[in-house]
């Protein structure tokens, strides 16, 4: 994949590509960037509170768990991340999931790539507008043929320490082979440390590279007019902390020059209200083609590793990921998204699991005259039970579609015996990294558009949850829902 | 029925289980108190 040059040019005319009348918009393509970075895992928010508190032996036991990045490709979930594996041949397979690896895997695949460490950190220096990053002589030299052509502030090894023991925010290939440190962007900016900039520096490029795939393989001569960001990030300064529009420095990364961009901001929702929001866009007629952009989350790395380390289990949230969703003007093939069976989470609607369940599932369906079995397959919180259940929360997605079954025993569509039997008829097995956005629905995405193209789905809903609640700044939840049609056309 | 009669209560709920404001109503109705109750999201 190139990443210097290759720019997609727009042949819009005017600052604002305007498309003319509305199109009925569709979800072309969705491709994900993966990045293995085991050295990361101590800069996650939990791993880092954990060793400042514990130290040495600590650290000692994560570096036992870690994986290696062969492992980390032949990890089933991961290939089904990349397309290579169905959803549904998890399904079957013995778990633990890391105890049968595929053999023969490829690091790539039809909706996207897993990044080595080495390429994810050749991908931070060019990231690196700001110059921040310093590497170690020897591991910049080493970096050398993946960089190609960037340059980066190197230093001795010394230095690096020095310039850690000074306040600049370490970066590890392994957790004790410091390779590197991101300086802060201001001496006494809080939202400027060299922690914090390291978070986003780590979305930027993930959510870079995914855009980069989607924009050399699918329709390469046509022009991004927007990007829409859905990240869990926060860029900004004192002065206006979590600014934001992380999507136009992916885009300017990732080679663009001809579109704008902006971010919705929804925790772990945001990458569906940002799908509705496209389609909007796109059949008012303002924009032909939106991009939708998310980064990896660098603070979700390690969240449940003390679940993985009691069971025996390699640290499991190891992989950054990014994603970018095409939303376009009808093209005849690709799937319809149904701007008229949207939902999102209203204030009156609850929050307790049934009423959120009601907002986001039911009632759209209800609306246009559709039973829940009408959905071939619901897209719901699909965070890979292998790393949630060691840590006591409980194998999410399988909650999810007890809920949705419920319902359809409530609505008459099923029986109360049925209700086994709905998780594998409309649902899917958990198989995405505890990457909160990409979990919520759109992990899904990929496969969505194969099936509902090339194999025999009719409808998928989307089903994504953000905990607004966490921000403390209310006691509310959010939700956000869409349904991906087959194009009839 | 559980009892909850000069009780105080902590009530902690999990978005995709049950909510704070459930747990709560349900102590509260058991005859408790809840003097702090908070959602969580674990994923």
């Amino acid at each position: 994949m190139g990443w210097a040059g290759n720019p997609t040019l727009t042949t819009s005319a005017g600052s604002i590509p305007v498309a003319g009348r509305g199109h009925r918009p569709v979800v072309r393509a969705a491709r994900f960037a993966l990045a293995h970075v085991p050295g990361l895992v101590v800069a996650g928010s939990k791993p880092r509170r954990e060793l400042a508190r514990e130290g040495a032996a600590l650290r000692k036991s994560l570096r036992a768990h870690l994986r290696d990045f062969e492992t980390a490709v032949a990890y089933p979930p991961h290939q089904v991340m990349l397309g290579n594996l169905p959803p549904e041949a998890l399904w079957d397979r013995p778990r633990p999931w890391h105890g049968t690896p595929i053999t023969g895997a490829r690091a790539e695949g039809p909706a996207g790539l897993l990044l080595d460490e080495a390429t994810f950190h050749a991908w931070l220096v060019r990231g690196d507008a700001a110059k921040l990053l310093s590497l170690a002589n020897d591991y910049a030299a080493a970096l050398e043929p993946r960089l190609a052509g960037p340059r980066v502030a190197t230093i001795a090894a010394a230095g690096v320490a020095a310039a850690v023991a000074a306040g600049a925010e370490p970066i590890y290939a392994s957790p004790d082979r410091l390779i590197g440190a991101l300086a802060a962007g201001h001496e006494a900016d809080e939202s400027l440390t060299g922690a914090v900039l390291l978070e986003n520096l780590a979305a930027k490029v993930t959510g870079a590279v995914a855009l980069r795939r989607l924009l050399d393989e699918v329709a390469p001569d046509e022009p991004a007019d927007f990007l829409l960001g859905s990240g869990e990030e926060a860029v900004g300064d004192r002065y206006q902390r979590g600014g934001g529009n992380l999507a136009k420095a992916m885009g300017e990364l990732a080679g663009l020059r001809g579109a704008g961009g902006a971010d919705v901001k929804a925790f772990c929702a945001g990458p569906v209200h940002a799908l509705i929001l496209a389609g909007a866009l796109v059949e008012s007629g303002l924009y032909r083609r939106v991009i939708v952009v998310g980064g990896g989350s660098l603070a979700k790395l390690g969240m449940k590793f003390r679940g993985h380390l009691a069971a025996g289990y390699p640290i499991l949230e190891d992989v950054l990921t990014g994603v970018a969703i095409d939303v376009a003007a009808d093209d005849g093939r690709s799937p319809r998204l149904r701007l008229d069976a949207a939902a999102t989470l209203r204030l009156g609607d609850g929050d307790a699991p049934h009423q959120v369940a009601q907002a986001l599932t039911v009632a759209p369906l209800r609306r246009l005259g559709w039973r829940l079995s009408d959905v071939d397959r619901f897209a719901v919180e699909l965070h890979n039970p292998d790393i949630t259940e060691p840590a006591g929360s409980g194998n999410v997605p399988a909650h999810n579609y007890r809920l949705l079954a419920a319902l359809a025993v409530q609505a008459g569509e099923i029986d109360r015996a049925g209700m086994a039997g709905f998780e594998r008829a409309h649902g899917l097995p958990g198989f995405s990294p505890t990457q909160g956005h990409i979990a919520s629905a759109v992990a899904y995405l990929s496969h969505a558009i194969a099936g509902l193209t090339e194999g025999a789905l009719r409808r998928v809903q989307l089903v994504a949850k953000g905990s607004l609640f966490l921000g403390r700044m209310t006691t509310t939840g959010d939700g956000a829902s869409v349904v991906l049609e087959r194009n009839e056309r | 029925m559980l009892d909850l009669t000069n009780k105080l209560v902590l009530a902690l709920g999990e978005r995709d289980g049950i909510p704070a404001p459930a747990i709560g109503a349900c102590a509260e109705a058991a005859g408790g108190r809840v003097v702090y109750d908070v959602t969580q999201c674990f994923v």
